[in-house]
């Protein structure tokens, strides 16, 4: 078996996973803050160490991610859709949707059982539809990101948010606040208008179950519930912080592929043009 | 003398300006809005009063007109008005010659279309989104950790704005912060910075349509940059008064010396036009 290795340098963290065959044997996660290729470079010095590994075992690197062209050590770049196609279908064969709810990011796809995506929609323009907009909800009542599921799990009514930019949300925020409102219904009410974002934006892609859903976010209970109960078919959600390694552990997977394919006949998958040019609009 | 007042209630700011009968401005105050709207409204018009030397049971304010998106919580005001007929009517009154508006604050932009009496004609704003509002410079003075007074002033060293590809307020600072870790120097990137909110509230103002003269209001109007930088992109010189800040509360003084001076006409008070 070879060991390979996905790194995914998001928007908000970079994140690594090392994979002996299907097998995961170390990962780890750190801030991408502003030199996305230091990060990769740590990141993955994490996860050697963490799989008790040395740098030299790893036999193929396949970054993706927003910061995928700052890291120096990879052989190969793929799209973020191409990484979570290949890590939801590694964990859910069955995959043919997927939302991928990032810090920075969000996408919907719809891929085929050959893991080819079919179609894609994608908001990286508003923070009023990612992550952002519940990591600032949080802030501007004075919690961090890591005290958003807890504190929405506490709530029992919904309150209205809506959810139409991040940096208004403040003032209606505050608003609510100044009327007695408790803190755990407006996160809970922020968690459902970005569940109805993310619906929307995933219906453009025409849902097909299996459902997988993906992205550090998922994290959050009452965001998959919410989920649940928008969307009519069920969704498979990998365990526990596995949701944020998706599009690592896809990089990894395809890194095995690749390994196995020039093995076999002395010719890759993919070549790296094909995926750096084609498809990184 | 009877004076008049206008309270203008922004998201960020709160502005009251008091004015004698010959339309001079006499007092005027800014405070920040924060969380108690009425509160701040209060201060603002105190201070007003303070500044004009103006004792309210000797001589007296005969009207206040509350304006501005917390209008409705100035509970001492007579009435209430648009900032968009405010800032319309403020503009008309220092220029004349005004035709269209732009008004920058500290959470929307607004782009007016304005008849030569100060008639509202048409006016757009952003109202969903932070982008193109002094919000997304505020973004950038706090992720470059400088005063908004300086933004302006540091951005007006460069003459090579880097270009800045956010479109999110929320975003801004990891871009920002990015380019000055790949080296990019603090006032290009701000230059940048200023051009990408010029080029929001350029497209504003086409949707209004661009007649001469323009008049830039709101807080905004006092970042030397966002002139320079707007008079550059739109190729002539806009007008920018000291008090274009106060620009909305004057408006609403002015509507409130209409009341009283109708209310001393013998056909008794008349509608203001709104």
């Amino acid at each position: 078996m070879s060991i390979t290795a996905g790194i995914d340098v998001g928007g908000s963290y970079t994140k690594v996973v090392l994979l002996d065959g299907e097998q995961i044997i170390g990962r780890a996660i750190l801030r991408t803050g502003y030199k996305p290729g230091l990060a990769a470079e740590q990141c993955l010095a994490s996860a050697l160490t963490d799989a008790g590994i040395a740098r030299d075992s790893v036999e193929y690197v396949v970054a993706t991610g927003y910061g995928r062209f700052q890291v120096p050590f990879s052989q190969l770049n793929v799209t973020e859709l191409t990484a979570a196609s290949w890590g939801a279908h590694a964990l859910f064969p069955g995959t043919r949707t997927i939302l991928d709810v990032g810090g920075h990011a969000v996408k919907a796809l719809r891929i085929d059982e050959a893991r080819q995506v079919k179609s894609f929609r994608l908001n990286e323009k508003c923070a009023a539809g990612t992550g952002a907009f519940l990591e600032k909800t949080a802030r501007y009542m004075g919690f961090g990101t890591e005290q958003i599921g807890a504190l929405a799990a506490t709530s029992s009514v919904t309150v209205s948010i809506s959810g139409v930019c991040t940096v208004f949300a403040e003032a209606e925020v505050i608003n609510h606040l100044s009327q007695g409102i408790a803190a755990a219904d407006i996160m809970h009410g922020a968690i459902v208008s970005l569940v109805g974002k993310s619906v929307q934006l995933m219906k453009r892609v025409k849902v097909e179950p299996e459902v997988t859903l993906i992205g550090g976010i998922m994290r959050f209970p009452t965001m998959v519930s919410a989920i649940r109960e928008k969307v009519t078919v069920d969704v498979n959600v990998p365990e526990g912080d596995l949701v944020q390694f998706v599009a690592a552990l896809g990089a990894g997977t395809l890194a095995q592929h690749q390994v196995r394919r020039l093995a076999e006949q002395g010719t890759p998958v993919v070549e790296r043009a094909d995926l750096v040019g084609a498809r990184a609009s | 003398m009877a004076y008049a007042a206008g309270v203008d209630v922004g998201s960020t700011q709160t502005k009251a300006v008091i004015i004698d009968e010959d339309l001079q401005i006499v007092g005027r105050a800014l405070v920040s809005t924060g969380a108690n709207v009425t509160v701040a409204a209060e201060t603002a018009y105190e201070l007003a009063l303070q500044q004009g030397n103006i004792h309210e049971e000797e001589e007296g304010v005969g009207f206040i007109v509350g304006t501005g998106y917390g209008r409705y919580k100035v509970t001492f005001g007579d009435t209430q008005t648009t900032e968009i007929s405010c800032h319309g009517r403020g503009a008309v009154h220092m220029f004349p010659g005004t035709r269209t508006v732009v008004d920058m604050g500290g959470q929307d932009t607004k782009a007016i279309k304005v008849s030569a009496t100060g008639e509202i004609l048409d006016f757009v704003m952003n109202d969903k989104c932070a982008a193109g509002t002094g919000r997304f410079l505020g973004a950038a003075a706090s992720a470059l950790d400088l005063p908004l007074d300086q933004l302006g002033p540091t951005a007006l060293q460069s003459n090579r704005p880097v270009k800045i590809t956010t479109t999110c307020t929320v975003f801004a600072d990891g871009e920002i912060l990015s380019l000055i870790g790949k080296g990019k120097k603090v006032e290009d990137v701000l230059l940048g910075v200023h051009h990408s909110v010029v080029s929001r509230s350029i497209g504003l103002l086409s949707r209004v349509g661009i007649d001469r003269e323009v008049t830039f209001t709101g807080g905004v109007a006092c970042n030397t940059g966002m002139v320079s930088v707007l008079n550059q992109e739109l190729g002539f010189e806009v007008n920018v008064s000291e008090d274009s800040h106060y620009m909305g509360a004057l408006g609403a003084a002015l509507f409130a010396m209409d009341r009283i001076v109708a209310g001393r006409s013998p056909a008794g008070l008349v509608e203001v036009k709104a």
